[in-house]
This record gives structure tokens, C-alpha cells and sequence, in this order.
């Protein structure tokens, strides 16, 4: 069964094709990674997918989904006097989340409840990123959408995040996860979409992280040094 | 002078809608916008007036239209926001002041004490009352949604419904307050209390109390000033929550 089904999915600002004819699925309980240069719609992709950009084509979530997404960039002002606790109870009322479910996201990504209190232009960047994988956790999200969910997060926090994502994955939920990294996603990964500007990709890891293809599809030679063996 | 008993009641209802409506505008980063969209009323007096209709009674239906307008700029189109309501609504207030004798210019601008009839004060309090419950009621959904409008999509939260209503309760809250404040002033009562809050709020729900304070303390005060001094009430009140905000800026700036 499939959790995502995308069929000649198209996207256009003005005359510019940013995503053009593209086809792909994710099977319920995979990893999907979505890698690419800047500039290629990554995030472009996201943002169509739930619907917050027009496209032509079709997008079909499998019934009774439920999204958990961290994107990329956000719009509330860091020196704003908003703590976590502020943002999670927001998102936990409106998902009829309990306190419980708060402290058991905050938990999963290793986030002290007491940091809460504090306004969010307190924390540090990696604290933020973490809260922000808590927020797209409440819920019990069957699909986690994370764009570069680890961006600024030192080691540690980077490790427990990935835990986390893999644990979920384990227990059935998908995730679409936008990463530079491309040996966490040799790793982590079922699939790879590949996004560049006149080509695209998809397939399993070894077969779509190979030098040549890399190369092509971020126009610059890509050395990848891959000691792990992907999961799938 | 002191405005009419029934005028105070108004007032400080318009103030508690104005301290919490502030806060999202500050944090929406619309603070400009909402200054410029309070200017919009004042085609809409000057059309009233030419027409013979309640002067406020146009000047809800200019602020209807401009937060229809800023709306549709942010659903439709790409152009910065602030450029073009920076544009367009100081157009507005050149119009608004072509239209407007110079008789009731000066009231229009900087508003005026007086007492209100049974149905100005009924609606006015109708209104207050709306708006304060929409800023208590939609808390979560317009704080997910300052977040980031795409989490807000995937929490099931319609985002550009929740824009207009969030414009039109914008509107009604400059509405409200034009009577004393005028369309010059009624934007620093959204704004000042909200960015003195933004200094000493600790958390969301201690900015909403320190605006909503800030915005009854200066109402209250500057009624009481310029009825001693026998000012206008308008121009007092807002240097009244100039001074809130200066101090808040120097007790921070201290600490």
C-alpha cells in the first residue's frame, strides 16, 4: 500500500516550470529521500504536495492521512516573547493532543520541558530545530514531511533526531525527508528522488547514488564515500 | 475634554480588542500595514458625508474593502505587501482629504470627544465583542499559523479563510477606535501597547495581558489627562502609550 501517490505533478511560477511532469510513489512505512542542487524545488515539491502551491497533475495521500511537517524556513521572528511551550500547546489543542503527547514528542527529540519556558529567541539553533521535530510530531503524524530537519543541530541532537525518524519508520509511519547529506541518505533511505534542473531520478540508493548520476544531476563532480549499506 | 460616560465604555472595550489584535500584528510583522490600512477609513468618511450617512458607517466599509484588498495582494500576487499598501493607502488618505470638507477633516484625522447615541454604542460594543472573541478563540490556529501558514495547512487549518477573518477583525478593531482616535491615531493603539508587550512579555499569554494593559492604562489615563487639560482625548491617549512603550524600553534596555 501506498501512502503517497504522485502522477505528473507539475508546478509553474509565472512561465517557469519548476517541477515538470514528475511521477513517483511512496509505499507506506518507507523513507523517501529527496535530494538535488539548490534551486532545484525541493521544498518547491513539499510545499505542492500538501497543497499549499497550485500544480497541475495529481496528488493522492492514502486515506486518513496525517501530516507532520518541519520546513525549512518559518515566519515568526525568533526575538518574539512566544516560548515552546507556547507553540506546542497551540498545535496540540488543535490536534486534540494531550500534555502527555507534548512530553512524549518532547522526549523523542531529547528536549528538556523546562527549555519550554523560555521564548523561542532563547534557544539555540539546534534546540529550535528540535522543537520544531516536536511540533511536527504531535499528533501521531502518519507521514513525517522534513525539510533539512537537522540543519544547524550539533551531532548529538543530529543522531537523535535521525533516531526518532527511523524509530517512527520502524513503527509504520513515511517520511519525505529533504537532506544534503547523501550518506545519511545512502543510509537512512527506501528511495531517492533526485531533482536538477532537466533531469530527475528516482530509485533505490545504490542504484540512484552512483558518482556518474550525482555528477549530472548537481552539475559538479560529487566525491561519495559510502561505508554504510543502505537499510531497505 | 472628557468624553460621555457611554464614550468610556466603548473606549475601553475598543482597547482590549485593539491590545490583542496588536499582538498578531506585530507578530504577523504587518505593523506598517496596519498603521497605513487605519488611513483607508478616510475616503470612506469623506464619502459618507457627502452622502449623508454615518461617517462611520463609511469609514467600516473603506476598512472592509482595504482588508478585502490587502488580502486578495497576499493570496494573488507576488508584489511585496508593505510596497504596495504604502502606495495605495497613502492614495487613500490624499482622497479621503480631497473628499472631506475642512469642517470635519481635523475629526476625521484626530478624532473627537463626545457622546454616543444608544445604537453607535450598541454596535460598538457588538463589535469589540466580536473582535475580542475571534482574537481569544482563533489563539491557536492564528499562532500555528504565524508559525509557518504551510505546519497550519497540515493541521488542518484553513489558512486563507482564517487570513480574511483575521483582516476583517483588523478592520472592525480600527473601526472602533476611529470616533477618538481619528484615522491618524487609531493605528498606534494596535501597535505601541503590542510592541511594548513584545519588550516585556515573557511569554504569549503575558504579552496579551502587558498589551491589553498597557492599552486600558493609556485610554483611561489619557481620558482622564486631557479632560483635566481640556485637550482632546485621542492625541493624549496615544502619548500616554508612547510613554508606556519608552519606559518599557528603558527598564529593558536596562536589564
Amino acid at each position: 500500500m501506498n501512502a503517497l501517490v504522485v502522477e505528473h505533478l507539475t508546478v509553474r511560477f509565472g512561465t517557469r516550470e519548476v517541477l515538470k511532469d514528475l511521477s513517483f510513489s511512496v509505499p507506506t512505512g518507507t523513507t523517501l529521500a529527496i535530494i538535488g542542487p539548490n534551486g532545484a524545488g525541493k521544498t518547491v515539491l513539499v510545499r505542492a504536495l500538501i497543497g499549499a502551491l497550485p500544480h497541475e497533475g495529481s496528488v493522492q495521500w492514502a486515506p486518513g492521512t496525517r501530516l507532520g511537517y518541519v520546513p525549512q524556513k518559518l515566519d515568526i521572528e525568533r526575538d518574539m516573547p512566544v516560548t515552546g511551550r507556547d507553540l506546542l500547546r497551540a498545535r496540540a489543542r488543535l490536534l486534540g493532543a494531550s500534555a502527555t503527547d507534548v512530553q512524549a514528542a518532547l522526549a523523542r527529540v531529547g528536549l528538556a520541558l523546562a527549555t519550554m519556558s523560555a521564548p523561542i529567541g532563547t534557544l539555540s539553533g539546534g534546540q529550535f530545530q528540535r522543537l520544531l521535530v516536536a511540533f511536527a510530531l504531535l499528533g501521531n503524524p502518519t507521514v513525517l514531511l522534513l525539510d533539512e530537519p537537522t540543519a544547524g543541530v550539533d551531532e548529538p541532537g543530529e543522531e537523535r533526531v535521525q533516531q526518532t525518524v527511523r524509530r517512527l519508520v520502524d513503527e509504520g509511519v513515511s517520511a519525505l525527508v529533504i537532506s544534503h547529506d547523501l550518506t545519511l541518505v545512502y543510509r537512512e533511505a527506501t528511495n531517492v528522488l533526485c531533482l536538477s534542473p532537466g533531469h530527475t531520478c528516482f530509485g533505490a540508493p545504490r542504484a540512484v547514488l552512483s558518482a556518474d548520476l550525482l555528477s549530472e544531476v548537481y552539475g559538479a563532480p560529487i566525491g561519495l564515500h559510502l561505508h554504510d549499506e543502505p537499510r531497505a | 475634554m472628557s468624553p460621555a460616560p457611554s464614550g468610556l465604555v466603548l473606549s475601553v472595550a475598543t482597547a482590549v480588542a485593539a491590545g490583542l489584535m496588536g499582538c498578531y500584528a506585530v507578530m504577523r510583522r504587518m505593523t506598517l500595514a496596519a498603521d497605513a490600512l487605519s488611513h483607508v477609513a478616510l475616503p470612506g468618511i469623506g464619502v459618507a458625508l457627502l452622502l449623508g450617512v454615518h461617517p462611520l458607517a463609511g469609514a467600516l466599509v473603506a476598512l472592509l474593502f482595504g482588508a478585502a484588498f490587502v488580502w486578495v495582494l497576499e493570496q494573488r500576487t507576488r508584489i511585496p505587501t508593505e510596497t504596495v499598501i504604502g502606495v495605495v493607502f497613502s492614495t487613500a488618505l490624499a482622497l479621503g482629504a480631497l473628499l472631506t470638507t475642512s469642517e470635519h477633516l481635523m475629526d476625521a484625522l484626530f478624532g473627537t470627544s463626545g457622546g454616543l447615541t444608544r445604537w453607535e454604542l450598541g454596535a460598538g460594543l457588538v463589535g469589540s465583542v466580536a473582535v475580542i472573541a475571534f482574537a481569544l478563540g482563533a489563539r491557536d490556529q492564528l499562532i500555528v499559523s504565524l508559525v509557518s501558514p504551510d505546519i497550519a495547512l497540515t493541521s488542518g487549518i484553513n489558512v486563507r479563510r482564517l487570513d480574511l477573518f483575521y483582516l476583517i477583525a483588523f478592520a472592525v478593531t480600527v473601526a472602533l477606535g476611529l470616533r477618538y482616535l481619528g484615522v491618524l491615531l487609531m493605528g498606534s493603539l494596535l501597535i505601541i501597547p503590542a510592541a511594548t508587550a513584545r519588550r516585556l512579555g515573557r511569554g504569549l499569554t503575558s504579552m496579551f495581558a502587558v498589551s491589553v494593559g498597557v492599552a486600558l492604562i493609556s485610554t483611561l489615563v489619557g481620558t482622564y489627562v486631557a479632560g483635566a487639560l481640556g485637550q482632546e482625548t485621542g492625541p493624549c491617549i496615544i502619548v500616554t502609550a508612547a510613554s508606556c512603550f519608552l519606559i518599557s524600553a528603558a527598564w529593558r534596555g536596562q536589564a
